[in-house]
C-alpha cells in the first residue's frame, strides 16, 4: 500500500494567468482522509496560496463542491482511497466562472434563488398567539425531500443544459420552488408557476437526470422538475377547461 | 477609498444575524440593513446543529420549569432576569419559525412534536428530524430574501470595528472576490459571528468559527464575559470532531467503556435504566459527561484508538427502524466519515469542544457597554447559559436575542447621525496595516498552520476539561510566545483575488486574542463551576465567585479582569443534582 | 458583492471554460442521454414509413405491393432494424422514467417505482397483442 498520492490541482490567479493550469502535489495517503484533508495538507504545509472554500467538513454546509476526476463531488465526503493509486485531478466546479484556483462565482445561483420566491406565501397570516399551522407527518413528507438541499451546486455542474445555456434556472432553484409549492402552508404556487413556466424555467429541462445522480443529499431535483412539469401542464389545461374553477 | 453606508450592520449571517436583520426590517422598514458575512449565509455554522430547539410546548410544562432547568444546568451563573425573558420568548420565536416555513417534525395530529433532551426535566425540545439547525438556517435565509431593505455583502471579511466619538460607526471589510478593502459605515453594528471552537484542536466547530466577533469587540474596547466557560460535547468522532448529536442519547443510546460497562453510573448520575430517563445517566448534562470521560481515562478504562482515547456509543439495541426514522443523519455521518454502521457497530466517541458559553458582554437587549455595538448568538454572553449550556437552548438563543438585538439596534440607529469623516481616515489606516503587515510583506519565517497548531495544543493542555494554576500559566506563557512569533509570519499568497491565506492569518490573530482571554479568565477563577473545573480548587465558591468574569483591553494592549455579580431573581443558588 | 447586479455579467478576471461541441462524449450518462434524444429521429422515421404505408394502401392494388418491394431493399431492412432498436431504447427509457414524474401515495407511503413503470409495459403488451391479433386476422 503506497503511503503517498499525487493530486493534480487546477490553479488560476487572474493577476498572473490567463487560463487555469495544473500543479502536482504529493500528499500522504491515509485511509480515512478525504480530498479536502489532502487540500488542507497542501495549503498548510506545501503551498499556502491554494484557495478553496470549505467549512463544516461534514457535508451540510455545501461549500466544498469541486470536480474530482471530472465528477462533481463534495470534497469532504470523497475518500482519497477511492482514487488510489492516483493521481487525482481536482478542479473548480464546472459551468461556473472561475474566480481563483478552485473558487467559483455563484452570484447567478443567488439571484435565481431569490426570483422564485423561496418563502412561505400566504394570503393571511395566523397570529403567533394562535399557535402553529397544523401539518400532518404525511403533509410534511410531500415536500421534505426537496427541503434537504444544501445549495452545494453540484447539480449545476452536472447539468448540460446549464452548461450550454447560462440563463437556465437550474435544478436546485426549481427543486426549492417545488418545495414551497408542495408545502401545505403555502399558497404561492401560481405566482411561482408564472415565473418558471418558460423555456428558461422548467421547460428548459430535458430530463438528462444527472443532477439527481450527483446530489449528495438525495434531493432528486430531476424528479422535482418533472413533477413540476406535470403540475404545470395540468394547471394549464384547467385554466381554459375550467376558467373559474382553476386555483 | 470606496465606502457605503447603512443604518444597521450585521457582522455574520448565521441564525442570529439573519434573525436580527429580519427583526430590523420588520420593526422599521425604512432602515437600510447590511448583512456582512465572510461566507455565504447558508454556509454559516448554524447549519450543522442537529438536536433541536427548546420551547415550552406541553400543557404539563411551564416557563418556570424551563427556566429552572436552564439556571441549575448553568450552575447558577445565569442572569435570571435574562433567562426568564428567554424562556417566554423562546416559544414565540419557534412558532414564528414555523410560520416562516420551518419543517418541524409533527405528531400524527399535525401539532409540533417535542422530544426529551439532556438536562431538561420535561420534554420540550422542538426538532426537524435531526437537522434542526440546517432547516432553521435555510428557513431564515430564504425568508430574509423577502426584505428589500436587507443588502447582503456575501464573502466580505470584517477586519476591524470603526469606533469614533465613543460609539461604533461601522466596519472595515475586505471583499474577498476582488481584494478591495473598504469601510462600510453604519449607525449601529450587531456582531453575530458565532463561537471560537477552532481555538481548540478537537472541536465540532467548522473552519470558520475563529472567534472573529469576540476579538473585534475586544479590540474596540468592549469587555468579554465568562470566557473560561468552554463546553465540551461528550460525543464527537475522533479526528474529524464531527458531532454525534445528543439526540442519539435522548433516543436511548448507551455510553460504554472498554469493558462494555455503562460507566456513567459511577459518577452520581443515577442508576442505569433500559430506556432513557431525563436528567440521568446518558441524559445528564454535557459537562458532567465530559468530566466522566477524563476520569475513566485516568483509570485506564477508555479504549485506545488511532487518534487517542475514546469510549463507545452503543445504538445497536435501538433497532434499524428507529435509527432510520429518528437518527438518519447520525447513521449517515458514521457511515460516510468513519465507515461505521451504528445499527451493527459501536461508535467511537470522545469529548470535543462544542460551544462557547462566554463571549461579548451584553445585556438582555443585546447591547454592549459601547454605544452602537450590539451582539447576539453564540458570540454574545447575556448570560443565559451560565457555566454550562443545556442542549437545545442555543438555537432559540439565536432567535430570541437576535430579534432583541435587532430591535434595540434599530431603535438606536433611528436617532443617530451618519458617520463622520474621521472614520474614513481610520479605515485607510487599517487598509495600510493590512497591506504592510501581510500582503506586501517580504521575509518572515513562520507558517500560519504551525502557529495555529501550537496554539491549539497549548490551549487544550492548559485550559481543557480539567485545569490547574500550573497548566494554565504554562498555556499563558506559550500564547504570549506565539503572539510574538505571529509577527514573523510569512504568507505564500500575495494575490488580491480571493486570498484565503490572508483570511486565515487574520483569523489566527483573532484566535490568539481569544485564547489569551480564555486562559486568563480561567487562571483567575479559583473555583470549579459547571464547565470550568480546577483540580486545585475543586469546590464551587458562591461567596467569591457567584459572578461573571469580565476581561477588557486597556489602552496599552494589556488586559484588565473584574467580576460582575450574577443577577438572581427567584431561584437562590442550589446544588446541581442529576439522577435523583 | 450584493445580490442586486445583473447576473452573468461579463467580468474580465473570471475564467469561463468554453463548452466543447463534443461535451456529451465526456461521460457515459451524457452519451446515453444524447442517444435517447436522437432516438426520436428514428421514431419519426417509423411514423413516416407507417404514414406512407397507409397512403400506399389507399392508392389502389398496384401501389402497395410496389411499396412493399421498395421496403425489401437491403438498405431499408438495415435502417428498419436500427430504427426498431432505437425505438425500443426510447420506449424502455421513457417508461422507466415515468416514476420520477408521477408521485402517487397510498396511506402515506410513496408507491414504489416498479408499480408506476409496470402499467406502461402491461399496456404496451396488451395493445401490441391486440394489434397483432387484428393484423394476423384473429
Amino acid at each position: 500500500m503506497a503511503d503517498k498520492i499525487t493530486l493534480e490541482v487546477a490553479r488560476y490567479d487572474p493577476q498572473r494567468h490567463t487560463e487555469p493550469t495544473f500543479e502536482k502535489y504529493e500528499v500522504p495517503f491515509r485511509q480515512d482522509w478525504v480530498i479536502l484533508d489532502a487540500l488542507n495538507y497542501i495549503k498548510d504545509r506545501l503551498d499556502g496560496s491554494l484557495s478553496y472554500r470549505w467549512s463544516c467538513r461534514m457535508g451540510i454546509c455545501g461549500s466544498c463542491g469541486m470536480m474530482v476526476d471530472g465528477e462533481p463531488k463534495l470534497t469532504c465526503a470523497t475518500f482519497l482511497s477511492s482514487y488510489a493509486p492516483g493521481p487525482v485531478r481536482v478542479e473548480a466546479l464546472r459551468n461556473f466562472p472561475i474566480v481563483r484556483d478552485l473558487v467559483i462565482e455563484m452570484t447567478d445561483f443567488m439571484v435565481k434563488l431569490k426570483k422564485v420566491k423561496p418563502w412561505i406565501v400566504r394570503e393571511n397570516e395566523k397570529p403567533i398567539s394562535q399557535g402553529e399551522y397544523l401539518q400532518t407527518p404525511e403533509q410534511l413528507e410531500n415536500y421534505k425531500q426537496f427541503s434537504m438541499c444544501i445549495n452545494c451546486l453540484l447539480c449545476y455542474a452536472a447539468c448540460p443544459v446549464y452548461g450550454l445555456d447560462n440563463l437556465f434556472t437550474g435544478p436546485a432553484v426549481i427543486a426549492l420552488a417545488q418545495r414551497y409549492n408542495l408545502d401545505s402552508r403555502d399558497v404561492g404556487a401560481r405566482e411561482r408557476r408564472e415565473i418558471l413556466s418558460d423555456h428558461e424555467g422548467i421547460w428548459g429541462c430535458t430530463f438528462v437526470g444527472e443532477c439527481t445522480e450527483v446530489c449528495p443529499k438525495h434531493v432528486d431535483p430531476a424528479g422535482a422538475i418533472q413533477q413540476y412539469k406535470v403540475d404545470a401542464a395540468i394547471d394549464w389545461f384547467k385554466s381554459f377547461l375550467l376558467p373559474r374553477g382553476a386555483k | 477609498m470606496d465606502s457605503s453606508s447603512h443604518d444597521v450592520l450585521l457582522v455574520g449571517g448565521g441564525g442570529a444575524g439573519l434573525r436580527a436583520a429580519i427583526a430590523v426590517a420588520e420593526v422599521n422598514p425604512k432602515l437600510s440593513v447590511a448583512v456582512v458575512s465572510k461566507v455565504y449565509p447558508m454556509r454559516s455554522h448554524t447549519v450543522s446543529a442537529e438536536g433541536g430547539a427548546a420551547g415550552v410546548a406541553r400543557p404539563d410544562d411551564s416557563l418556570d420549569e424551563h427556566a429552572y432547568d436552564t439556571i441549575s444546568g448553568g450552575d447558577w451563573l445565569c442572569d435570571q432576569d435574562a433567562v426568564e425573558a428567554f424562556v417566554k420568548e423562546s416559544r414565540e420565536e419557534l412558532l414564528q419559525m414555523e410560520h416562516w416555513g420551518c419543517p418541524w417534525s409533527r405528531e400524527p395530529d399535525g401539532r409540533i412534536a417535542v422530544r426529551p433532551f439532556g438536562g431538561m426535566k420535561k420534554e420540550r425540545t422542538w426538532f426537524a428530524a435531526d437537522k434542526t439547525g440546517f432547516h432553521m438556517l435555510h428557513t431564515l435565509f430564504q425568508t430574509s430574501l423577502k426584505y428589500n431593505a436587507i443588502t447582503r455583502y456575501d464573502e466580505w471579511f470584517v477586519t476591524k470595528l470603526l469606533v469614533d466619538d465613543g460609539r461604533v460607526q461601522g466596519v472595515v471589510a475586505i471583499e474577498l472576490m476582488s481584494g478591495k478593502i473598504q469601510a462600510i459605515t453604519s449607525k449601529a453594528v450587531i456582531v453575530c459571528t458565532g463561537g471560537c471552537g477552532k481555538v481548540f484542536p478537537f472541536t465540532t466547530n467548522a473552519n470558520i468559527k475563529n472567534g472573529d466577533g469576540m476579538a473585534l469587540a475586544y479590540r474596540a474596547g468592549c469587555p468579554l464575559k465568562d470566557m473560561e466557560f468552554v463546553q465540551y460535547h461528550p460525543t464527537g468522532l475522533p479526528f474529524t470532531g464531527i458531532l454525534i448529536t445528543e439526540a442519539a442519547r435522548a433516543e436511548g443510546g448507551y455510553m460504554l467503556n472498554k469493558d462494555g460497562y455503562r460507566y456513567l453510573q459511577d459518577y452520581d448520575l443515577g442508576k442505569p435504566q433500559p430506556g432513557p430517563v431525563l436528567r440521568t445517566m446518558e441524559l445528564g448534562p454535557r459537562d458532567r459527561l465530559s468530566q466522566a470521560f477524563v476520569k475513566e481515562n485516568e483509570k485506564g478504562r477508555t479504549i485506545e484508538g488511532p487518534y487517542g482515547p475514546v469510549v463507545h456509543l452503543d445504538l445497536r439495541h435501538l433497532g434499524a427502524k428507529l435509527i432510520n426514522t429518528k437518527l438518519p443523519f447520525v447513521r449517515e455521518l458514521c457511515l460516510k466519515y468513519q465507515n461505521i454502521d451504528p445499527i451493527k457497530e459501536l461508535i467511537p466517541v470522545r469529548p470535543v469542544v462544542h460551544y462557547m458559553m462566554g463571549g461579548v458582554h451584553t445585556n438582555m437587549n443585546g447591547a454592549t457597554p459601547i454605544k452602537g455595538l450590539y451582539a447576539a448568538g453564540e458570540v454574545a454572553c447575556v448570560s443565559i447559559n451560565g457555566a454550562n449550556r443545556l442542549g437545545s437552548n442555543s438555537l432559540p438563543e439565536l432567535l430570541v436575542f437576535g430579534a432583541r438585538a435587532g430591535k434595540s439596534a434599530a431603535a438606536f440607529a433611528s436617532d443617530q447621525k451618519p458617520a463622520g469623516s474621521a472614520i474614513l481616515t481610520q479605515a485607510m489606516d487599517e487598509q495600510r496595516r493590512l497591506e504592510d503587515q501581510f500582503l506586501r510583506k517580504a521575509g518572515g519565517r513562520e507558517r500560519v498552520a504551525t502557529i495555529r497548531e501550537e496554539m491549539q495544543k497549548a490551549v487544550e493542555s492548559g485550559a481543557g476539561i480539567y485545569r490547574t494554576a500550573k497548566t494554565l500559566q504554562e498555556s499563558a506563557n506559550k500564547l504570549q510566545e506565539l503572539q510574538g512569533r505571529f509577527l514573523n509570519i510569512a504568507l505564500d499568497d500575495h494575490s488580491r483575488t480571493f486570498n484565503t491565506e490572508l483570511t486565515s492569518v487574520l483569523e489566527l490573530s483573532f484566535m490568539l486574542d481569544v485564547a489569551t482571554s480564555i486562559v486568563q479568565c480561567a487562571l483567575h477563577r479559583k473555583e470549579s463551576r459547571g464547565a470550568h473545573q480546577r483540580t486545585d480548587f475543586p469546590a464551587r465558591n458562591d461567596t467569591e465567585y457567584l459572578a461573571h468574569s469580565l476581561v477588557t483591553r486597556k489602552e496599552d494592549g494589556s488586559s484588565q479582569l473584574k467580576y460582575l455579580p450574577v443577577t438572581i431573581t427567584r431561584w437562590p443558588p442550589g446544588q446541581r443534582v442529576y439522577g435523583r | 458583492m450584493t445580490d442586486k447586479p445583473v447576473y452573468t455579467e461579463f467580468h474580465p478576471r473570471w475564467y469561463r471554460t468554453r463548452v466543447s461541441t463534443y461535451w456529451w462524449l465526456d461521460r457515459t450518462p451524457y452519451v446515453k442521454f444524447i442517444l435517447r434524444e436522437l432516438s426520436s429521429i428514428f421514431v419519426a422515421f417509423f411514423v413516416v414509413i407507417t404514414l406512407l404505408q397507409i397512403r400506399a394502401l389507399g392508392q389502389g392494388p398496384q401501389a402497395y405491393p410496389a411499396f412493399q418491394q421498395r421496403l425489401q431493399a437491403p438498405i431499408m431492412i438495415v435502417l428498419n432494424i436500427i430504427s426498431l432498436l432505437f425505438v425500443l431504447f426510447h420506449t424502455i427509457t421513457w417508461f422507466n422514467l415515468t416514476p420520477k414524474a408521477i408521485v402517487l401515495r397510498v396511506r402515506g407511503r410513496r408507491l414504489p417505482d416498479l408499480l408506476i413503470a409496470a402499467p406502461n409495459y402491461v399496456a404496451w403488451l396488451v395493445v401490441s397483442g391486440l394489434i397483432a391479433w387484428i393484423v394476423t386476422g384473429g
